[in-house]
């Protein structure tokens, strides 16, 4: 089942840099879908159209249709003016590859945005808080010190704290732009097995900080240069017999 | 990311290597066939022991692989699929390595007693068998899938040949069965030609896969598996 059906989606920046050009592409809900490329290739800009940041960006021009489908397969369509942008970025969540902790206790951090969406239920908060940590994989290592400041988590906890605060309101899709970029190859694994996990309940697409990366966790696997899809399979295919040269030698290391 | 230079040096390194691997074993059959048809004892001996040799280059080029995998990380797409073809090819040409070996040991074992026939048609198999190695390895080396696909068709005359030598030892047998202990060995130095011919083709079959990613056996001779006495 289909979880974002992208058709034909251009979009240009206002320097003229022409960042996604006659994109179509169709992204699976419950599985893992990586979008790779060399910077200035798009990978952003796709992550940012699904939950219409791009808003905030300098885009002069946007055409195609982007929708979004819930369970029962009706569709939403992404671009349009009329659309709730704040519902769908509840929908849509979206982790930096900097983590941005606020400046509260680790439990206020995962509290925050329900408490702001109205949720004053304690018994709900609390099995939020302790729900999201565990998806996670950071409560055993923080389970006794939720009050203490979340600053001074680890680069890797904070990174999981922010995944968390994105789990804590139960988004439908989880977007992950170079999520482990800044981390040791230990939270990575962390990070990485969590998304393993939370592919079960939750479609996830990341731009990955590099190839292996991709190559490990992609169930699906779109390569992007200078802002065209190039080639677009399952990663078990893309990673071992790409079709495209230009994919070849990107995963080869021959440039990017 | 690694560095580009570094992983293409090794991988050239590494082809180098398989040249001189097979070179080994093209001679030490060659060679394994000469003596047997010469009655070289000697020569026999040597390619015996210096078996030890391709064997102990396999272990070596087999490291190499090993030290180029942890080191330069070839983990995508024609890198990966080259290294562990060569990591197949190199298995490959050691059990051909044992076959001349096997050759050369059917010669001492034969030792000074005369030829219960003239030796043609095995050494013929053996330089069908050599030049189909010869130019399968040529294709790994170059990548170069539509050679490879053409080699394996030479199979069908070293089988047609085997065929021929198993009859004529057969019969050879039947007529006198004082000759059953050379005829045996015979039929063995045959039967491991036609065993190297058919190692040729899953070093064809690895070079198809490095270059187009698709693994798949190449169906040599669509001849039926008949009873011996059709």
């Amino acid at each position: 089942m289909n979880k974002f059906i992208i058709e034909d989606l251009s979009i240009r920046y206002s320097d003229g840099a022409e960042s996604l050009k006659n994109v179509s592409m169709q992204i699976p809900a419950n599985a893992i879908t990586v979008i790779f490329g060399p910077a200035g290739g798009g990978k952003s800009t796709l992550l940012r159209v699904l939950n219409r940041l791009n808003d905030l960006a300098d885009v002069v021009h946007v055409s195609g249709k982007v929708q979004i489908l819930d369970k029962n397969g009706n569709a939403l369509d992404i671009l349009h003016p009329q659309t709730d942008v704040t519902a769908l970025r509840r929908r849509v969540s979206m982790v930096f590859a900097r983590p941005i902790v606020l400046p509260m206790s680790i439990r206020e951090n995962l509290t925050y945005g329900l408490k702001t969406a109205g949720e004053r239920n304690k018994e709900r908060l609390e099995e939020a808080v302790e729900r999201s940590l565990k998806q996670a994989a950071l409560w055993d290592e923080v389970k006794d010190r939720l009050d203490t400041p979340a600053a001074a988590l680890s680069g890797g906890q904070q990174q999981r704290l922010c995944l968390a605060r994105s789990l804590a309101m139960e988004p439908e899709v989880i977007l992950l732009d170079e999520p482990t970029s800044g981390l040791d190859p230990i939270s990575t694994n962390k990070v990485e097995a969590s998304l393993q996990e939370l592919k079960q309940n939750y479609t996830i697409v990341m731009a990955p900080h590099s190839v292996q990366q991709a190559a490990r966790i992609a169930d699906q696997a779109a390569f992007f240069l200078q802002g065209e899809l190039i080639e677009y399979a399952p990663g078990r295919v893309i990673f071992l017999t790409p079709q495209d040269k230009r994919t070849e030698d990107y995963i080869e290391g021959r440039f990017g | 990311m690694m560095t580009r230079a570094t992983l293409d040096r090794k991988l050239s390194q590494l082809l180098d290597e398989i040249l001189i691997l097979d070179s080994m074993v093209e001679t030490a059959t060659q060679e394994a066939i000469r003596a047997l048809k010469q009655h070289d004892l000697e020569a026999a001996r040597r390619i015996y022991r210096d078996d030890a040799l391709i064997n102990a280059r396999r272990f070596e080029l087999e490291k190499d692989c090993m030290i180029t995998i942890a080191t330069q990380q070839p983990i995508m797409a024609t890198d990966l699929r080259l290294v562990a073809s060569i990591l197949e090819v190199v298995a490959e040409l050691e059990r051909m390595g044992d076959y001349a070996k096997g050759i050369a040991r059917i010669c001492l074992r034969i030792g000074n007693q005369p030829h219960i026939k003239p030796l043609i048609d095995i050494p013929r198999m053996g330089e069908i068998a050599v030049d189909m190695l010869h130019r399968a390895v040529g294709a790994f080396v170059a990548r170069d899938a539509e050679l490879a696909r053409q080699i394996p068709k030479d199979d069908d005359q070293v089988d047609a040949l085997y065929d021929q030598v198993y009859r004529e030892l057969v019969m050879i047998m039947f007529k006198d069965p004082s000759t059953v202990d050379q005829a045996n060995l015979l039929m063995w130095a045959a039967h491991n030609l036609e065993r190297m011919a058919d190692r040729v083709t899953n070093i064809c079959e690895r070079t198809i896969y490095v270059v187009t990613g698709e693994m798949q056996e190449i169906d040599i001779s669509d001849d039926e598996i008949k009873p011996n006495n059709a």
